[in-house]
């Protein structure tokens, strides 16, 4: 079996699970005390890199490794897109997964990094399938959702997972002379076409991601067909962190029970502020294709 | 008709699902809440991040009932995560879940993600061919009590036990194709059927 399966078969182990935006020990802690199943390490949440504006590169190595020491949950880092140096400096890190993300600024405007020549998984965002099977071809071993990620505006996140989920079920029902006119018209590679078309579904684990800030937010991804969740701003932009980590992993869980998720909703202070699309100055799910 | 329940508060569940939905004559649920616990027949705890799901255990109020049942007899079987949730000691860390198998087991104990791994044995209680070993970050177990029978020792360490109702291993027989493990589940679950427990939650 190849180390790609593996990586694969990591990610599933994520399954059902949040993951949370972290920038430092102390969050990361918290995270993990309020059942995360991963964190992702990094100098500044979305929100924070949206108003201070500049480049967004990845984070201090040293502040990386602080995080790795301090939880046993896996650990996630960003590198900027087609930066494939930074990735290495991740990988001699020994993260736990590397997340080509269009929340820092890219790096190469052709190209995304060959995750293939890399023995650590990779998480990549997309807003659509082609753009998912693009990144799988490449070698992530994990997708999620660009959503528009610091803004606390779930909007996108959901166009992105409709959009995913609406071309899985075409593809399905494909007759098979049409998959190629398909697999060109969305741009993907045809063999993971001809997989969706056999297995029903992706082949890795696509977790949700981008604007969400509320446990009735993590829960309507989770109903429209997300493996899991990413928080990036919204649990340490918030009133009450730790409680609304904890409201945030227990509304992923029970996403079908609605009155699980009243019961989290209840009393969780202040959310944090949110956006709306049009205001933005950039659109971070605009970067990568 | 035998109910199986998966514990899914989080980790591989539908790949367990997908592996009982192919043997005949199985009910499966996806267990969330405590009252579920009692009308199982028997519980897989599948992989996941072992320290979320041993928090939402307790979070959920699920940890204490769970134990009694399992002490009483419920035939649960723990895969990878659930070894870990499952044993009676961990090592370097002062933190026990379920407490009830008589192990002492290394969490990631073959290092990271880039020393996860697959191999194959024969395992001759569970089957007579080889069986495809699947391991993710995975435990090991260091050390047995007297009542642990050992199923499997790979390059040294100890990746599969037995103990009465509970069976625990390493590795992830629901991310491969064969049943094997499954089915020798599923028969525990029989031997142990008509032993009643559920009046101790």
């Amino acid at each position: 079996m190849d180390r790609y399966t593996l990586n694969k078969n990591l990610a599933q182990m994520l399954k059902g699970g949040v993951i949370m935006d972290v920038t430092n020990v102390e969050q990361a802690l918290i995270a993990e005390e309020a059942g995360a199943v991963a964190v992702m390490a990094l100098e500044r949440v979305p929100a924070d890199i949206r108003k201070q504006g500049g480049v967004a590169r990845m984070s201090d190595p040293q502040m990386i490794k602080e995080i790795k020491k301090a939880v046993s949950i896996p650990v996630m880092a960003k590198v900027r897109i087609g930066h494939f140096v930074e990735a290495q400096i991740l990988q001699a890190i020994g993260i736990d997964y590397i997340d080509e993300s269009e929340v820092l600024t890219p790096a190469d405007e052709m190209f995304h990094i060959d995750k293939k020549s890399f023995d650590i998984p990779f998480v990549c965002g997309a807003r659509n399938l082609g753009e998912a099977l693009r990144r799988i071809g490449e070698g992530a071993a994990m997708i999620r959702t660009k959503g528009e990620a610091g803004t606390g505006n779930v909007v996108e996140a959901v166009r992105h997972m409709r959009s995913i989920m609406s071309e899985i079920r075409r593809v399905m029902m494909l007759p098979a002379e049409e998959r190629m006119t398909f697999a060109k018209e969305i741009g993907a590679p045809v063999d993971l076409l001809e997989y969706i078309a056999e297995h029903k579904k992706l082949p890795v684990v696509n977790f949700a991601a981008g604007g969400i800030a509320t446990p009735a937010d993590a829960a309507l991804m989770m109903q429209l067909g997300c493996d899991g969740i990413f928080v990036g701003s919204g649990i340490f932009k918030s009133g009450d962190p730790a409680q609304r980590a904890r409201a945030i992993v227990k509304a992923t869980t029970h996403y079908n029970d609605p009155n699980i998720i009243m019961e989290v909703s209840e009393g969780l202070g202040e959310a944090m502020v949110g956006i709306e699309i049009d205001k933005l100055e950039d659109q971070y799910a605009k970067r990568g294709w | 008709m035998i109910k199986i329940g998966i514990l899914a508060l989080q980790g591989a569940v539908i790949e367990h699902i997908q592996s009982l939905n192919k043997i005949e004559d199985i009910l499966v649920v996806e267990v969330k809440r405590a009252e579920q616990l009692l009308e199982i027949d028997g519980l897989i705890i599948p992989g996941g991040e072992s320290t979320a799901i041993g928090k939402l255990l307790r979070e959920y109020n699920m940890m204490e009932p769970l134990k009694r049942l399992i002490n009483s007899g419920l035939p649960v079987w723990g895969t990878c995560a659930g070894m870990i949730l499952l044993a009676k000691a961990i090592v370097n860390d002062e933190e026990v879940y379920l407490d009830v198998l008589d192990v002492s087991v290394r969490r990631n104990a073959y290092g990271s993600q880039l020393d996860s791994f697959q191999s194959s044995a024969m395992i001759e209680k569970v089957a007579e061919h080889d069986i495809p070993l699947i391991f993710i970050r995975a435990p090991y177990i260091e050390k047995c009590g007297p009542d642990v029978e050992i199923l499997l020792t790979l390059d040294g360490n100890i990746v599969a036990v037995e103990q009465d109702n509970i069976l625990a291993t390493s590795f992830h027989p629901e991310l491969t194709e064969d049943l094997s493990f499954h089915k020798f589940f599923i028969n525990k679950i029989k031997a142990f059927l008509g032993k009643s427990y559920a009046a101790s939650l």
